[in-house]
């Protein structure tokens, strides 16, 4: 993977797990979890800017944060297939977005140490409200753990139902992560540890690592990408050119 | 507006010298503009017609949600993506402030969710109509909340602690989404031919129903003279109406929109711009709950509370088994 991919499959990571918390906007189950929604698909859509810029300016063709995000084919997105699964019912929305902010916090602080000063200053920033997306969604996977018995069997459907992909969060990548300075495979005790933690907590039980999912970063992507991608980028399709 | 024709209980206002006791007091204490704090007496019908106002405007916070939300995933920049969804935030927050106002009163927030539910309380009219092209997310900023702003800026002043200190935050906030109304209205009106005519459509929809939004010519409402008395509806509904035609039909000329009314014209005698004739009975329709889209807005806020109920039930459930624990 070349930098520019690298930042790229950053960006894409928080723009479609952005995308897809802001299709819950005004539908969830409680007023005050409407409102972490939107805040936390607005801090996703905000760090996928800054990525993608960063992406548009190392590539250097002059693509700018809108060229990739809504001019770009599925086959060329380079996020993992966790973020594109289906918002489903609240457990599967908060058991995706743990196993994801879990890994996420650790690899932005780990970026934090990147010798370039652009990655460092974007994952300084996008850190501190990781650490807060963490806490919302642990939270909640305990709530519902050890809540009632059918919250608690939600709970462990939707992390059973989510495992397969978390593989993918810690592909060794060809070409090294030298590049961006963050090794995926040293973050993944701490995920494992944060979500061993948790799951405990909330009286469930770790699934077994069988068979793992894998091609998002490749472009290689689930069903679900194709209309997600359809949604978020007809408008500007629809009118090259155009501004907004 | 957010609160529309608002029911205050009374037959007929009456004059101070004919209250007597605590509602004479309340009275002298509301003229000298001296405000109704929770702990306060006051009279009961002053305290429904509250309750009513705000959780009326609360509801129409979080059902005004749908709407726009609606427009989210299919907002044509990251930026204009990032900035709805923060103005869909600010509403949801706008609503939360709100029930808490209306908490003050007496009232459990459950309680007034369960009567919007059930058909009872109502919400702005306004937010049944359709968000048809990404147009509409402007012509909203732009219509809907400057019309908002309009009706609660007064209400920073009005006679309720907890409901005026609400709108104070709530109108700054308002006062961005405005603005980031107009931002989009004026780059589609810039662009192509086709986002000009999506601008134009936009206005051509929503101009009427947010002249509407401020509620019938109230003059002969008992209603509105008696909220008017408690100081908790400080100018008419046509004054109100009047300042949000004035200060939007040049806006729209400004950006080469044209406003749909072939009767609108300044009037130099008045000082005011003169309106076509308004169609109450759409409105009456609206709010009877014949809009286009009364009942897919119910349907959805409903079909939201009754999947997270057993999501509330966890939480409640998780809540009481570690009741007692220190953290």
């Amino acid at each position: 993977m070349s930098l520019f991919d690298h930042v790229l499959s950053l960006g894409d990571n928080a723009l479609i797990l952005g995308q897809q918390l802001s299709a819950l906007t005004g539908h969830g189950p409680v007023l005050e979890e409407d409102i972490a929604t939107a805040n936390i698909a607005l801090d996703l859509v905000g760090e996928a800017r800054l990525w993608l810029s960063l992406a548009g300016e190392i590539e250097g063709a002059g693509r700018s944060e809108d060229d990739l995000a809504f001019l770009r084919d599925e086959i060329d997105f380079r996020n993992v297939l966790l973020v594109e699964q289906p918002n489903g019912d609240f457990a599967d929305t908060m058991a995706r977005q743990f196993l994801f902010d879990a890994w996420h916090e650790a690899l932005l602080a780990a970026l934090c140490a990147s010798a370039d000063p652009r990655i460092a200053g974007i994952a300084g920033k996008c850190r501190k409200e990781a650490l807060y997306h963490l806490s919302h969604s642990a939270g909640w996977v305990i709530r519902l753990g050890d809540g009632t018995a059918f919250s608690h069997d939600r709970m462990q459907q939707a992390v059973r139902n989510l495992w397969p992909y978390t593989g993918e969060l810690f592909e060794a990548d060809a070409g090294g992560t030298a590049l961006i300075g963050a090794n995926a495979g040293d973050i993944r005790p701490l995920w494992r540890q944060r979500v061993a933690d948790t799951l405990a907590r909330a009286a469930l039980e770790v699934p077994a690592d069988r068979w793992m999912q894998g091609g998002g970063r490749r472009g290689i992507h689930s069903e679900h990408m194709g209309r997600l991608l359809a949604e978020m980028q007809h408008i500007p399709r629809s009118h090259p050119g155009a501004r907004w | 507006m957010y609160a529309q024709m608002v029911d205050t209980g009374v037959q007929r206002v009456l004059d101070a010298a004919e209250l007597e006791g605590d509602e004479r007091r309340f009275q002298d204490r509301i003229d000298a503009g001296i405000r109704v704090e929770p702990e306060d007496w006051m009279p009961e019908s002053y305290r429904r017609t509250l309750v009513r106002q705000i959780s009326q405007h609360a509801h129409s916070e979080v059902v005004g949600m749908l709407p726009e939300g609606n427009w989210i995933t299919r907002a044509p920049s990251l930026l204009r993506k990032a900035t709805l969804l923060a103005k869909v935030q600010d509403e949801g927050g706008h609503g939360l402030y709100l029930y808490a106002a209306a908490e003050t009163l007496g009232v459990s927030r459950d309680d007034l969710i369960d009567a919007l539910h059930a058909g009872k309380a109502k919400y702005s009219s306004i937010f049944n109509y359709p968000t048809l092209t990404w147009a509409d997310i402007g012509a909203i900023g732009w219509l809907v909340d400057g019309a908002a702003i309009i009706n609660q800026i007064p209400l920073c002043r009005c006679s309720y602690g907890p409901y005026g200190r609400a709108m104070v935050r709530v109108c700054k906030e308002e006062s961005f989404h405005q603005r980031q109304g107009y931002d989009i209205m004026t780059r589609l009106a810039q662009g192509s031919e086709a986002q000009r005519r999506m601008a134009q459509d936009a206005l051509n929809r929503w101009w009427w129903p947010a002249v509407m939004m401020f509620g019938p010519p109230d003059g002969e409402s008992v209603h509105s003279a008696q909220s008017a008395a408690w100081r908790i509806k400080l100018h008419s509904n046509d004054d109100l109406r009047q300042r949000f035609i004035d200060q939007t039909v040049p806006q729209a000329e400004l950006i080469g929109l044209t406003i749909p009314d072939a009767d609108l014209r300044w009037n130099e005698e008045r000082g005011h711009y003169d309106i076509g004739p308004i169609d109450w009975e759409e409105f009456y329709s609206v709010v009877r709950g014949d809009g286009p889209c009364n009942r897919e807005r119910l349907a959805a806020r409903k079909s939201a509370w009754d999947r997270g109920a057993w999501v509330r039930d966890a939480a409640a459930a998780h809540a009481a088994k570690h009741a007692g624990e220190q953290k």
